[in-house]
Order: C-alpha cells, then structure tokens, then sequence
C-alpha cells in the first residue's frame, strides 16, 4: 500500500536551512478542511492497524523473552573458563541425576576476556554462584569481599581434605591464612618439542641448562634457515616470569609494595629473555598473530613451546596422526645444572561467591567436582591435571607419557606475588617487554619504566596498608 | 488535552529518559573524575578519596595517554579525508547519467556500512593474516613482500584505517548523493552555455554548492571517528606495542578491565573536550561562507 | 523536474563501468569471502588462500547451533532489537512531533540544549550509568540494554525536521473538528512521517542489532548476550578456527543485511527523496 502523495521535500539529514526551503517548496494534494482528514483516516488505518500488530507482537516477544520459564529445582550458575568451560557440561548429568532437586547451569568465559569479566559482574551484582578462576586472582577477589571464606566448611567435608592435595597446590588457595578456594585443576609450564626435529638436529635428549637450550635452539634453527627454533608470544608474561623466578628473583620488594624489577636477578632473567629474541630464535609474533599454532608446530615453523597441559589433548587432537611419536614434553631447563628449572604454581580453583543465596549447593558441587573419580573424569575429557593427589592414581595419569614431565615439574613450581593488582602488572609486564623485544627501548630503560609503572600501580595498595597499620597502632 | 499541556506530556517521556540515563551519568562522570573511584571504592566507600584535579594532571603525564591521543588524532586525519574523498567519488560515479545498474552498485557500495562491526573485524582479521591472508596474497602477485599488517606497529594502523574507510564510505556516499541531486540542472545549463568544460563544470557548480553537505558530512565522520573503538577492540586489543591505542580503547580498559573509574573518566571528559573544541571550530567555518550555500 | 543524474562528460563509459567494477570489487570482496570461508572445511581458508571452496560443507553453521548454541544469542539479539526500536519509534516520534509543532514555553531553547548532547561522546556515560543500572538491579537483564536506548536526540532531532513540515491548517482543522492531541498524533503525524519513521526504524534496528560495547558490559551472562558478543567471545577463544569464525560473522551479518536489501528503499529514498526540490 503506498501514499500517493508527493515526496515531502523535508530535509532530515541535510542542513537544518533545507527544512526552511522545503517548506516554501512544499506542494501537496489539496485539500479541504474537514474531508481530506477522513478519506486519509481511512486510506491509513489499514497501515496503522498493521503497524499496531506488529508493536504488540514486539511486546509480547519481550515479555515472553524477558519471563523465564517457572523451574521449582534450584538452579546453581557455574561459571567456568575456556576449553574446560566447554567440557565440564557433560559431568552435570550425573551429579543432577544424585541430586534430583538440583540444576546445575555452566557459563563458558574466554580466557582471555574471564578477569574482566569477573570485576564486572561483581560491580554490577551479578556473580554467578560458583566460579572457576586462576589462582592468582583470588588475593584480588578476597579484598574485594567477592568469595567466600571456605575452612568451615573444609573442616566438615568428609569428600574433600586439605592433605588430600600437594602443599605447593593448595598453598596459592590461602589469603591471609584463610582458604577462599579449591584447587580443581593444577596448570604448570613445561617445554613441548618436537623430539624428531631436535633429534635430527644432534639433541636426542632434551636440555636441562639454559645453555643445553640455547645450544640445542640454535642447532635447530640451524638446519632451516626458513624456520624458528621457539615460539614466545612476544605479550606473554609467563615465560620471562618463569625464567625470573628461576633465578630467585623477587618481582616485588618491601612486602610487595614496590617494583623490584631492576634487581640483578630479574635483569638477568628479562636479558636471557631478550637474547632469544635478538639471536632469532623466537619470531616476533604476539598471540594474536598466531592463526594457527598446531600447524605451525606441525610443519616444523617452530619446534619448542612453553605451554600448559591443555595442550596435551589439543596437540593429540589437532596434529596429523603421522606426527604422533614426533612431539613429548620436558620439564623446563633451569639456569645451569644446580638448580632445576622452576615453573610457575599455575591452576585454577574453585570458590563460592559472597552472598550466593546457594551457597549449601555450591559447595556440594565443589565437593563432586573435587572427587577422584571426576578429577580422573575431567582429566579425560580436557588434559588437565588434576589437584588431588588420589587421582594422579588413575591409569591413564601413570601411563600417560606426556604427563610425566608435568608430574616432575609439579615438584618444582613457584608462585607468583600474592597482590591484588598481579594481573595489571602482569599485563604491565607483557606491554614493556614486548616494547623491549621489538627494539624500541633498551632494556634498562624497559625495567626502569616497568618500576616507575609498578610503583603508580600499587600506590593505593600502599594507601590502604598504611592506613590499615595506622589504624591498627591506635 | 489542551494542546498547551499536551506539548509537555508528549516530550517528557523522552526528556525523563534522556535525563536519568544520558544527563545525570555524564555530570555523575565529571564528578567521578575528581575521585581516585576504582574497585577499592566499590568494595567500600572508605577507600574512595577525593583528589581534584589529580587525574587531569596525571592524564597528562602518563605517555600512553599521548600515545592514544597521537594515535587517534593519526586515524582521525588519514581515515577521514580518505573516506569522505572515496565517498564523493563513489557518489559521482553512481551519479553519472551514463551509468545503467544505478541502485546495483549503490547497493553493493552501501552493503558494508550495514554490516556488524565485530562479524567485519574478524573477517579483516584474517585477511591480514601474514601468511594466509588474501591481502598479502594479492600482494606478492605483484612483488610486493610479506606485510605483517596487525602484527607491525608500522602497519598496524594504516589496517585499521583501510578497514574504516572500506566499512564506511558507502554511508557518507548517500549523503553526498543526496546532495548531488539537489543542485539544479539550470545552473549545469548556463555553465555549459558560457562554455565551461566538464572539469570546470566540477569545479565552479559542483564542488562550491556540495560544501554544506561537505561540511555536514565532515563534522559526523570527525565526531565518529575520534571515538575509535570496536576496530582495535577486536581486531588488535590496542596493540601491537599500543599501535592501535585509541583513546576511547584507553578508556575502555582504565574503566572496565582495571576498574580505575576515576581516572577513566577524567579521559572520557578530555575526549568530549577535544570533539567539541573541533566541532566548534568547523561550525564556525560553516557560518563563515553560509551566505553563499543558498541558492 | 531536475534530472536526477549528473553527466560528467568527460569520462568514456568503459572507464566508468571500470571504476565502477572496481569499486565495487572491493566493497564485496571481503564479504564474498566471509561466505565462501565459512563454507570451507576446516583448515581450507589458511591453507592457501582461494576464493572459492573446493567442496561446500555445512558442518560450521551445525557446529555454531549445536556446540556453541549461537541461536540463543541470535534470539537475544532479535528481541532486543525489536523491543529497543517498537518503544523508541513511540518515545522519539511523541517528543519530536511535540519539537516541531506543539507551543511549549521554552521549547526551542530545550531542543538547541538538547542538540548539544549529541556533541557528547556516549562513552563519557557509561562508566556511572553502569554503577546506576547495579543499583536498580538491571546489569545483566534485557531491561539493562533497552531503557537506556529508549529516547535518542537524533531520533527526535529527524522527526521534528521532518514534521516541521505538517501543514498547520491540518492540525488546527482536526482540533477545530474536536480531535484530541493523542488522536491527531496518531491519525495524522504518524501516517504523515511514515517515511522518517520507517527510515527511523531501520536505523534504530540495526544499530542495536550492531551494538557492541554497551551489551558486552552490561550483559554478563551468556544466556542473555548477544550475537556481536557471542561473536566477539568466539574470536577470542577459537582464533584457530577460521572458517568457524566466518560462518559465526555470516550468521551475525545476515539478519540487518536481508533487512537492508528488503528496506533499502524506504532506507536511502528516505534520505535522498528529502533533497529533491521541486
């Protein structure tokens, strides 16, 4: 149905002056006073009884999709991150099917956007009732109040025991000598290679010592020159943490209040670091840029890796089948023979958000997620590596080849600075060195500004301690 | 109703609301921006402090704030002459009287204004692949080595701008179109009668009656531009080495991912600051030489 | 009745169907791709880059639906849009009419005022609007994307253009005739602005089908984000997976642009038709 009437001469997205000249323009079907007004009123109410239904229909589609449907169970939210957001939806049948009155609802979260996430929903009051996070996060998320204190209820579990995990995994779990999570899964970093391109290369053992590496890197590279030897994503932090921490370095001084980047252990660690870089070893390419890192790996574009477990399944899953006897893992090189290469204390727990209206149910799910035989379950599905010792029983944990150099790295893991702001300055980290490795600053000058950033970054920490000791001396 | 009242009654809907969620926010942001708000502060209101103009002077000193300023000023300088220049073109060629399949091309032209940002920047993402993207593959047809577009400071930013200008040209191309069609015929006439070329036709008819819709058109692509976002977000997170650090990405992550709420919208009103000062300065050359836009 | 084309003499029709091609090439290219892409099976889009797919498989798009569940976020992404244009249409067409041709005192100083806002970048709000909708528990709900999109100034800036040019006479002659003010809005402004409304509409639609910052603060939930989100957490997790990653921006681009091709007419003559002068 279309007006047969002249296009109105109205500018709208011309200059206001247009709307000037069109009026003076303006010509239309004549009209008498009252007539015209009912032969218009007619001709539109077809248009206008249309426009009408399509309007309720608008509301109805909002009313029902802002309803939800009655369900009498209790609903718990779980948010959980990544590949094992993805894969932990097929353990909720059988704890649904112990507790019939109970639903279980998982939220999968990027890694990558999780912390952001996290702060927003706590600003925003809407957590979820239990959430997966890295347990680095907790000191943040126990200052804010955002979790909930869990020894009670420790103390009364008859499923879950605190010897029931390896000091150096439920340690990273504690703030202030209170436990705000549980460990569910443990995540180091150890060293994937391709055993038949090192071996090809005169290293058919991997390296033990920063120097064994670079000279085994270096023999690699040698054979093609089109290739690299390893693969660091230039804005990753945990690599030269790692190298940081192996040389006993301090990332924080004066009771994590100040950076302590330009002290000589972290200054040689970040310089090893560099020097990959500058021997070409390592391509400058950030994560992003990596569109596909199974290919590459496969293709021989790079040939080691500091990754985590997860990458255990994926590379078994995404490598061709030819290449299956040419990868395995090794514990990460220490700096030379004495001191074994240390890595970081990395996982993820579990922990209740504050004010939860389930937080009786929340915990029953920790407590079943917590068990051996799902650990063992979720091991399966997703490579990662379970926290409790029990569950490293399991067959397929003992028999798994690649495993075994996660199992010798675990003895051998350090944490990170308990602060609240860790993720800024890791990312502050990842920012300046990746500056540095592209040759904008020299390296004094990185570690200098990295200071200068940490020390604004913390400065309201110092505030609030301060503050804190004053009000406790009076 | 009278119709006196009935003025009010039919605004205030629309008053009320643009009030509670436009109005009170922004002068609830110039206040913020004289606090230290972060999410200490949201935890508990005694760890919030009142600073003044702390923020400003921090902003100030604080060299990623000039690297976002410098970066968006680049985008705004390189990406709006290219896409309003590309727009006009594209108007006159879809214009020209010879020109059969008209509201074809105008579609295909416009088609990439309608698309979704993100679905768009993920699709350039991987066209800028170094190795596997068609761009580089057009590229080395001709010689041209391997660019690594998102991954090179250097080039990062000139990715951004191709993709801006390719997503919005076909919008400004409308208007510009709509202006085109407004200049009267007679005018081309008498020009063609004291024997003025077809350049020439351009020049003195064409390009002096379009300025309105010119300057309309630079003010809107300016005011869009400046407040750079969803590209970097998607496609490079500010990088690589804060390349692509626009000021509104700045803004972005001091408020959302680091939660420092007091100092982001200190930058959010140095922002404003710099978009009105210009939109003044371009309003006031277009009351310069109103007197000559009518006709 | 001018022409509405211009000839440019000069140039020789080959060239100009060249540049034209051109032109066009480059505007459809990247989305012929995104299509041919995300019909590719896995691995095909990096191997080499091609333009066409040597054998078309759905097996994307089955993924999207059934492991990723993206029609839930399609679904979001459609209610929003409907709901945000239906309520806005009402809102900005009862205050720009009001604008245009109601006598309230002080009604054009308001409206300059209002103009100004639109000088104001949208980003300077979001921080405290966010902290306001947690107080009125809207983070994460429908409601939290919708209230603040109800009432536009730009809305309400092209109504009161294009209803400026109502004639007076119809409006005085209802009133005369005993019509209330609701009665002559609806029987007479609305079908009379039908074009900018429609025009209205579509924008309105398609910018909060497009919108991506606000609901990736606002809606933290994956049952309630929506398409461009989803999209966005996708590229994140899953940058390996390019054709993957194409069906999810096929799936994304699809509703606005089959909207723009069946509207496109309403859409640009609304902008054109208002330049021509008599």
């Amino acid at each position: 149905m279309v007006h047969r009437r002249a296009p109105v001469k109205g500018g709208t997205l011309g200059d206001p002056s247009r709307a000037a000249r069109a009026r003076v323009h303006y010509t239309t079907v004549p009209f008498g006073a009252g007539t015209v007004t009912m032969r218009e009123r007619h001709r539109n109410d077809g248009g206008r009884r249309r426009a009408l239904r399509w309007a309720a229909v608008a509301v109805a589609l909002s009313a029902a999709a802002c309803s939800r449907p009655h369900d009498p169970a209790t609903v718990l939210e779980f948010w959980a991150l990544g590949r094992e957001g993805e894969v932990v939806q097929s353990l909720v049948p059988a704890f649904e099917a112990r507790h019939p009155d109970l639903r279980v609802h998982v939220q999968q979260i990027p890694w990558s956007a999780a912390h952001e996430k996290l702060l927003t929903a706590y600003v925003g009051r809407a957590m979820p009732d239990v959430l997966q996070l890295g347990n680095t996060w907790l000191p943040e998320l126990v200052v804010l109040g955002a979790v909930a204190p869990l020894d009670s209820r420790l103390a009364d579990s008859t499923a879950i025991r605190p010897d029931a995990y390896p000091e150096g995994v439920l340690e990273p779990n504690l703030v202030e000598g209170a436990t705000y999570g549980i460990p569910w899964y443990v995540d180091t970093r150890v060293l994937f290679y391709r055993s038949d391109l090192l071996r090809a290369a005169g290293h058919p053992e991997p390296p033990t010592t920063w120097h064994a590496w670079v000279q085994a890197m270096q023999d690699v590279r040698a054979r093609d020159a089109g290739t690299y030897a390893v693969l660091l994503p230039m804005d990753e932090w945990q690599t030269p943490v790692i190298l940081a921490l192996q040389r006993d370095g301090e990332l924080l001084r004066d009771r994590d209040r100040f950076g302590n980047f330009e002290s000589g252990a972290v200054h040689d660690a970040f310089a090893f670091y560099l020097d990959l870089f500058a021997r070409d070893l390592a391509p400058r390419a950030g994560a992003a840029q990596v569109a596909n890192l199974y290919q590459d790996f496969a293709s021989g574009y790079f040939a080691l890796y500091v990754s985590g477990p997860w990458n255990i399944g994926e590379f078994a899953a995404r490598l061709p089948a030819s290449l299956a006897g040419s990868w395995a893992t090794a514990p990460l090189p220490g700096p030379d023979a004495e001191h074994p290469g240390v890595s970081l204390a990395g996982g993820a727990s579990l922990a209740i958000a504050a004010g939860s209206p389930h937080a009786d149910t929340a915990w029953q799910w920790i407590e079943y997620l917590s068990e051996p035989a799902q650990q063992a379950a979720f091991y399966r599905l997703v490579g990662d590596l379970p926290a409790r010792r029990a569950a490293w029983d399991a067959p397929e944990l003992r028999d798994d080849v690649h495993l075994r150099a996660f199992a010798a790295q675990l003895a051998h893991v350090r944490s990170t600075p308990k602060v609240p702001e860790w993720e800024r300055i890791a990312s502050a980290i990842g920012e300046h060195l990746e500056a540095a490795i592209r040759g904008r600053a020299t390296l004094d000058a990185t570690l200098a500004a990295l200071d200068q950033e940490v020390d604004a970054i913390l400065e309201k920490r110092r505030w609030m301690m301060d503050r804190h000791a004053e009000v406790a001396a009076r | 109703m009278r119709h006196r009242e009935a003025g009010w009654a039919f605004v205030a809907p629309a008053l009320a609301l643009i009030l509670v969620f436009f109005v009170v926010p922004v002068v609830a942001s110039l206040l913020l921006s004289l606090t230290d708000f972060d999410i200490y502060a949201v935890a508990s209101r005694e760890n919030l402090r009142l600073v003044g103009v702390e923020n400003y002077r921090r902003l100030l000193h604080d060299p990623l704030f000039w690297v976002a300023l410098r970066n968006t000023a680049l985008f705004v300088v390189v990406a709006g002459p290219l896409s309003i220049g590309l727009s006009l073109v594209a108007a006159l060629l879809v214009s020209d009287r010879a020109v059969r399949l008209r509201a074809l091309f105008r579609t295909m032209f416009f088609l990439p204004v309608v698309t979704t940002l993100v679905a768009v920047a993920v699709v350039w993402r991987y066209i800028y692949h170094p190795r596997f993207g068609l761009l580089n593959y057009a590229l080395g047809a001709v010689g041209i080595g391997p660019i690594d577009w998102l991954g090179d400071p250097r080039f990062a930013m000139p990715a951004i701008i191709l993709m801006a200008v390719w997503k919005n040209f076909g919008f400004n191309m409308v208007i510009f179109v709509a202006g085109l069609q407004s200049i009267p015929e007679r005018l081309y006439e008498a020009a063609r009668v004291d024997g003025a070329g077809s350049s020439a036709q351009f020049r003195w008819v064409t390009l002096p009656l379009l300025a309105p819709t010119f300057l309309f058109v630079l003010v809107i692509t300016m005011i869009g531009y400046f407040q750079l976002f969803a590209e970097p977000y998607v496609m490079t997170q500010g990088g690589p080495s804060h390349a692509t650090l626009s000021l509104v990405m700045l803004m972005y992550l001091q408020g959302f991912r680091w939660w420092t709420m007091g100092y982001a919208a200190a930058l959010a009103f140095i922002l404003f600051a710099i978009i009105l000062v210009l939109t003044l300065i371009t309003m006031r050359l277009r009351t310069r030489d109103g007197a000559e836009a009518t006709t | 009745m001018s022409a509405s084309t211009r000839g440019y003499g000069g140039a020789a029709a080959p060239l100009l169907y060249a540049a034209l091609a051109g032109l066009a090439a480059f505007a459809m290219l990247p989305l012929v791709w995104m299509v041919s892409a995300s019909l590719m099976p896995t691995g095909e889009a990096t191997a080499a880059p091609h333009l066409l797919p040597s054998t078309v498989t759905l097996e994307h798009y089955r993924t999207l639906f059934t492991r990723l569940h993206l029609a839930r976020a399609a679904l979001n992404s459609t209610m929003l849009a409907t709901a945000v244009t239906a309520i806005s249409l009402l809102v900005n067409s009862l205050a720009g009419y009001a604008f245009a041709k109601l006598p309230f005192s002080g009604r054009e100083r308001l409206f300059r005022f209002m103009l100004g806002g639109l000088v104001i970048p949208a980003q300077v709000a979001m921080l405290p609007l966010f902290l306001l909708l947690r107080e009125l528990h809207l983070v994460n709900t429908p409601l939290g994307v919708i209230v603040p999109g109800m009432a536009s100034i730009f809305g309400i800036f092209l109504v009161r253009q294009y209803a400026l040019a109502i004639p007076q006479s119809l409006l005085d002659a209802a009133r005369i005739d005993g019509a209330g003010e609701l009665r002559i809005y609806w029987s007479i402004v609305v079908p009379f602005c039908t074009p900018v409304l429609v025009t209205l509409a579509i924008f309105t639609f398609m910018g909060t089908w497009n919108d991506f910052l606000w609901p990736l603060i606002v809606l933290t939930g994956d049952a309630r984000q929506t398409l461009p989100v989803a999209l966005a957490n996708l590229a994140g997790e899953h940058v390996q997976d390019v054709e993957l990653m194409m069906a999810g921006a096929v799936l994304t681009v699809l509703p606005v642009v089959v909207m723009f091709l069946a509207l496109q007419r309403y859409y640009i003559e609304g902008i054109v038709s208002g330049s021509v002068k008599g």
